[in-house]
């Protein structure tokens, strides 16, 4: 078990060298350097910038060196915990980032825990009552979940909210406590707001999630090991519950390697929606003002989630399942 | 197809019995035995009732795809300043003066206090509805030209436009807008699986069928393309596109970037079959027989499993369609005056529209009703696509 998960984890810094010069690529991309366009910006809103100033700008971020010594610039600053400044924001992009990062993984967290614990009794059900009316009935709503991207279920349950209750759904905090420093209060006014976003999350995972739960299941039902418990006078939900939901798990969680990953960068778009203050946004003004420094610190944080949801899908797989770690190890 | 009693698993009886010497099974039976793969699977597929329903929907809405312009009443780029967000006039059946279909029209009343445009049906004035009838010029694929549309005013009643979805801030009539979105939403999600088909096909196959080094690196990189987080990934390419490209420029690199990461499912899916298929009796006597590489992929290995290919792309496209709807929904993918699902529902964005003008959001049912039923219909494909299992 740990020589598997020692090997997982010295691939990791090849992945994420490989991942790092993606997002740096990704950063270059757009036209022209960030300095310019921050003087093009500063021009518009009436004050220029001196000659010297620029340079030592330019200086200071290398812009004036080859593609290739900037990276291990940018990395070097990274890896030394210095994210840069967003010039933006004008503020540190670790300031901007850190609590943001924090409520990024709450609703991820928050959000699977609803999705496995509504996918899989869903999953359970329409295995063992397979054609009867809410095996149908789940079906069609797993299609139809399928089908209706993230932020339609946002804007039509922020449409219904506000139409019928009056109530508007957007943010994670009420007013007071949008700055407010950490606590209790806080705490609690923050899952206040949070389940919506999770559950409307929820609704795309947990369709999938349900179908391949059902279909394990079925798999399993059908072996013999389960005609002899029944043989032995095993009480039927105690046989289910203990045998094959069991077994029908361990696809489940490998579906963990690419839905978290999905679920973080996939939280983005309804972030943007409801105007959560999650590192999604963020990104996305970065990307349209071109502050490509504060782009490409998220992006390479993106990346790191990924990374990090394959990793523990794969460990709680070897965990799970003794099969798995017998043939890599 | 009541095949159950006379016909075991059938690949095995053309192998070892020569279809001469079988006993007289009927007609029915018979039609199976020399049937072409084609027909195996629309048979198989044909019993898939739902499935075959989407087909129908999925043709109509290709229809629209197609010509847009009639389906239209109003062209898709007019704006009134005048009538902006109409909501949406309901047609109406068996009016008082024998018309089939007809409208109110709409008369707009400042609200005094909120200041804001406020419609009222007024329901002296009757306006009929027409099939088949003249309105605004288009052209057809380019070369016909005509200004027949589906529906119409009858201009006799002295009202000149009606607004089937309302319309939107700048007054443009929604339900042409959406006709012209349905074009561009639709054929991005065709264009850029077919590129994706074609990286895939090339570069699966190879992985598959040469196997070794080529494989080990075509393998790696597929991996390390699904292991990157796609969402971030494309809205950083997209938001890299220059702000001045045209409309045609920006439509092949948004194919072009979804099908980046999007081809890497398809050569999966293509490297195991070509894998299996590998060491089949019919493959190898092909090679032996002195076949050319080209010639024993294209004409005896793609056709096996072409079906699979099919179905697989079927399902590609719903995703290719929901991607390129959230991009320009945020802004970052069709740009105005560009029209898609995405760009309409950009207007749609925010509380304050929404609150006012719900009908904005109406573009959202094209895509579900289209990635619903294009899923489905996949779903079915799937499952016939192997008429022998």
């Amino acid at each position: 078990m740990a020589q598997y998960i020692l090997k997982r984890l010295l691939l990791l810094p090849l992945l994420l060298f490989i991942f790092s010069v993606i997002a740096f690529a990704l950063i270059q991309a757009p036209p022209g350097d960030f300095v310019t366009s921050y003087i093009a910006e500063l021009a518009a809103s009436g004050s220029a910038m001196e000659k010297a100033q620029i340079d030592a700008l330019r200086e200071q971020y290398g812009l004036d060196r080859p593609l290739y010594i900037q990276y291990f610039k940018w990395v070097g600053k990274i890896l030394q915990g210095d994210l840069g400044v967003s010039l933006d924001w004008r503020k540190s992009n670790l300031e901007l980032i850190s609590e943001r990062l924090l409520l990024t993984l709450m609703l991820g967290g928050f959000t699977l825990v609803i999705t496995w614990s509504i996918a899989i009794p869903i999953g359970i059900y329409s295995a063992t009552r397979q054609y009867s009316f809410f095996d149908y009935f789940f079906t069609v709503f797993n299609y139809i979940g399928i089908a209706t991207p993230t932020f339609m279920t946002a804007l039509i349950l922020m449409w219904v909210a506000f139409k019928y209750f009056g109530a508007s759904v957007t943010g994670l905090f009420s007013p007071e406590y949008v700055d407010a420093a950490w606590s209790w209060a806080r705490f609690v006014d923050l899952l206040k707001h949070l389940w919506l976003p999770a559950l409307i999350l929820a609704l795309d995972g947990t369709a999938r999630l349900a179908r391949i739960m059902r279909a394990n299941l079925l798999d399993e039902l059908k072996k013999p090991y389960m005609e002899m418990a029944r043989a032995k006078g095993m009480s039927e939900w105690r046989l289910i519950l203990k045998y094959p939901v069991r077994l029908a798990f361990n696809p489940l969680v490998s579906t963990l390697g690419w839905y978290l990953p999905l679920l973080f960068s996939g939280s983005l778009i309804v972030a943007t929606v409801l105007n959560l203050p999650t590192i999604g946004p963020l990104l996305l003004r970065a990307l349209i003002v071109q502050d490509m420094f504060l782009a490409g610190v998220i992006i390479l944080i993106y990346c790191l989630l990924a990374i990090v949801g394959t990793l523990l899908s794969d460990i709680l797989l070897a965990w799970l399942d003794p099969r798995i770690r017998m043939e890599e190890a | 197809m009541s095949t159950a009693k006379t016909s075991p698993a059938l690949p095995q009886v053309e192998e070892a019995v020569p279809v001469v010497a079988l006993p007289d099974l009927g007609r029915e039976a018979e039609a199976i035995y020399v049937a072409p793969n084609w027909k195996l699977v629309w048979w198989r597929f044909k019993k898939h009732r739902l499935a075959l329903i989407s087909g129908v929907i999925i043709i109509f809405i290709a229809t629209i795809a197609l010509v847009p312009d009639f389906y239209s009443t109003l062209p898709p780029q007019e704006s009134d300043a005048i009538r902006s967000f109409v909501p949406p006039q309901r047609p109406r059946f068996f009016g008082p003066n024998g018309e089939f279909m007809y409208v109110y029209e709409v008369t707009g009343q400042r609200n005094p206090t909120t200041l804001m445009m406020e419609w009222v049906a007024d329901e002296a004035k009757i306006a009929p509805i027409k099939f088949f009838t003249p309105g605004y010029e288009y052209e057809i694929f380019g070369v016909i030209e005509t200004d027949i549309h589906l529906v119409g005013l009858d201009n006799s009643a002295g009202v000149q436009k009606f607004h089937l979805l309302g319309t939107d801030r700048l007054g443009r009539d929604q339900w042409s807008r959406l006709m012209a979105g349905t074009q561009v939403s639709l054929s991005i999600g065709l264009v850029s699986v077919l590129l994706s088909i074609i990286l895939g096909v090339l570069l699966g196959g190879i992985s598959g069928y040469f196997g070794g080094w080529i494989d080990m690196i075509i393998q790696r990189i597929i991996e390390l393309l699904q292991s990157l987080p796609p969402i971030p990934i494309w809205m950083a390419l997209t938001a890299a596109l220059p702000r001045n490209w045209s409309v045609e420029q920006v439509y092949f690199a948004i194919t072009i970037i979804l099908s980046l990461i999007g081809w890497t499912t398809l050569g999966r899916e293509v490297r195991g079959r070509f894998l299996s298929l590998r060491e089949e009796d019919f493959v190898v006597a092909a090679r032996l027989v002195g076949a050319s590489q080209a010639r024993v992929i294209f004409r005896h290995m793609v056709p096996t499993f072409s079906s699979h290919i099919i179905a697989a792309s079927t399902l590609a496209i719903p995703v290719m369609i929901i991607n390129e709807t959230f991009l320009s929904f945020l802004g970052l993918g069709m740009r105005p005056p560009a029209i898609s699902w995405g760009v309409l529902l950009h207007e749609a964005q925010n509380l304050q529209s929404i609150a006012l003008a719900p009908w904005l959001l109406i573009p959202g049912l094209a895509v579900i009703i289209t990635v619903l039923t294009l899923n489905i219909l996949g779903d079915g494909l799937r499952d016939a696509a192997d008429p022998y299992s």
